[in-house]
């Protein structure tokens, strides 16, 4: 039955008043979304099971409607190509040359990098899987810039790995769902990356403002940055992996130091999200979750290393300078001996500076430095 | 298309199809496409409705729609979520305010004041990002978000032409 039909139909309210009720009402319910969003944590938790399924709905809509537009960029590129080969094929020829020489110097730069690294010992960072994925929608205004790319949860995406086009960084995962994954750009107003100066190790922080060139901020050190500085990832705080190519330094007309992304010199259908998971990849976390902790070894097996030590039976050990001879330095690999070292006592066998304190040219009862 | 008088207007037809047309259209201009390096502009559709409704007649019901254009607009766009929807209400709020002024102006003066409104509503959301985000937007990016929408004005004289003499008791 129609309202105006029932009981109430005479009922007559002042329609502009109610409307401004209305208007009331809904301001107060935009403003406790506003004041619960917690998007700028960039959290998992944050990103809510509505916006979740919002991106599920409309990751066949957008790629549907941007299916026509990469049909017609692609076959662009293909009357391009056809028309423009002599002269790309020119470009290419030179552009091979040089890049031959850069391949010889690469591989000799490497083999010097490995055979440094085997001298270190030092432990490299572990190759990193990464899922290439398409983007079906792009907001670009000042106050959101996100993509949506057709990869999600099924493929082992998570909530900040980072994403990479061919050139360089584009942003991080912020919101994961199943087939699909929104990217927060860096050039959007809650990306915060942590960034250095290639050339200096300068370090800074990549602060996007809406803009198409984000802001280096809280830059460090005395003249850290100059004109097209290359900038990289610095891997701080363990977001996103050291070295990724970011962009090149700009002074921009604020007289802000800004930065021109690489990512957006190429097409922005295609990008690489890293399955990067913080530092705890570089770690073996069966190892670390193990239950039983290794014993506690110390000098000597009789004593704790929670015992106090008596100080008028162990004066102060000297410390392992110069003037430690050669013969103590060799016998510490071996399990510690009760019986003092008398045949090792040390020599002045260098000119050192002052002792202040006479114990120091003593040697240790145990003969070994604690 | 015209309209007795009296009738009162359906809101499936003035207020649903405007705002899922609204809703077409950002996801059309969503598109990851680049020609010569250029992309498309961003414009906020639904400040067509928010200004139209407001022009047409007060409304309960058009709060509420604007209020899930809005959501919709930070959900899909993967901005703060409440963030469209307070500022396209500020600007629906100050058009409802300003209706007696505002009605019966030529077509050049309407589109000066949808452009006054449309600037009224970025900078709520300019304002409402820097008390969310603790951090200033670009003044340019807002300003050429600012410029495309208010290119938009054609499309929301149309709505108000269409329904505002719909129902005669607000003229």
């Amino acid at each position: 039955m129609p309202f105006r039909e029932g009981p109430l139909g005479d009922l007559k309210v002042p329609l502009t008043w109610t409307a401004a009720v209305a208007l009331i009402v809904a301001a107060v319910i935009a403003v406790a979304f506003l004041l619960a969003d917690r998007r700028e944590t960039l959290q998992d938790q944050a990103y809510g099971v509505t916006r979740q399924t919002v991106d599920v709905v409309a990751k066949p809509v957008s790629g549907a409607i941007a299916a026509p537009g990469r049909w017609t960029g692609l076959g662009l590129d293909y009357v391009r190509s056809y028309f423009f080969t002599a002269s790309e094929n020119r470009r290419l020829k030179t552009e091979l040359a040089e890049m031959r020489q850069w391949r010889d110097r690469a591989l000799a730069l490497q083999d010097q990098n490995e055979r440094y690294k085997s001298l270190m010992g030092l432990r490299t960072d572990p190759p990193i899987p990464m899922a290439a994925a398409r983007v079906v929608s792009d907001s670009r205004g000042p106050f959101a810039n996100t993509r949506l790319a057709d990869a999600g949860s099924e493929r082992g995406i998570q909530v900040g790995n980072p994403v990479l086009n061919e050139r360089g960084l584009v942003g991080r995962v912020v919101g994961v769902s199943r087939g699909v994954s929104r990217v927060l750009l860096l050039t959007d107003i809650a990306s915060r990356t942590p960034v250095m100066i290639d050339r200096t190790n300068a370090r800074a922080i990549l602060t996007g403002d809406g803009g198409p060139n984000p802001k280096l901020e809280y830059l460090r050190g005395v003249d850290p940055i100059q004109q097209g500085d290359r900038v990289v990832t610095s891997g701080d705080g363990g977001v996103v992996p050291r070295g990724l190519p970011v962009g090149a330094a700009v002074k921009g007309l604020d007289g802000r130091w800004r930065v021109v992304l690489f990512a957006d010199q190429s097409s922005i259908d295609y990008v690489r999200i890293l399955l990067f998971k913080d530092f705890a990849q570089l770690a073996d976390e069966k190892e670390l979750q193990a239950k039983t902790l290794p014993p506690v070894t110390t000098e000597d097996q009789q004593t704790s290393i929670l015992s106090i030590p008596t100080p008028a039976l162990t004066p102060a050990a000297p410390a392992p300078t110069a003037t430690t001879p050669p013969a103590a330095t060799g016998a510490q690999p071996k399990p510690p001996v009760a019986k003092p070292p008398v045949a090792t006592a040390p020599k002045p066998v260098a000119p050192k500076p002052a002792q202040p304190k006479p114990a120091a040219a003593t040697p240790a009862p145990t003969g070994a430095p604690r | 298309m015209s309209m007795s008088g009296g009738r009162a207007l359906n809101p499936g037809r003035w207020l649903g199809v405007p705002m899922l047309l609204c809703m077409l259209a950002t996801v059309l201009f969503a598109a990851p496409i680049r020609i010569w390096g250029l992309q498309l502009p961003e414009p906020v559709f639904a400040m067509v409705p928010a200004f139209a409704w407001a022009m047409i007649r007060p409304s309960i019901l058009a709060p509420f729609a604007i209020l899930i254009l809005g959501l919709f607009l930070d959900i899909f766009w993967g901005g703060p979520t409440g963030l469209w929807g307070l500022s396209l209400l500020v600007a629906y709020a100050m058009v409802l305010i300003l209706r007696n002024a505002m009605t019966g102006q030529s077509r050049p003066m309407m589109w000066a004041w949808f452009a006054g409104v449309t600037g009224i509503a970025m900078a709520a959301a300019f304002l409402f990002t820097m008390l969310d985000s603790l951090a200033m937007p670009s003044l340019l990016a807002v300003f050429w978000q600012f410029l495309v929408t208010a290119l938009l004005f054609p499309f929301a004289h149309r709505l108000v032409d269409r329904f505002e003499d719909a129902d005669v008791r607000f003229r």
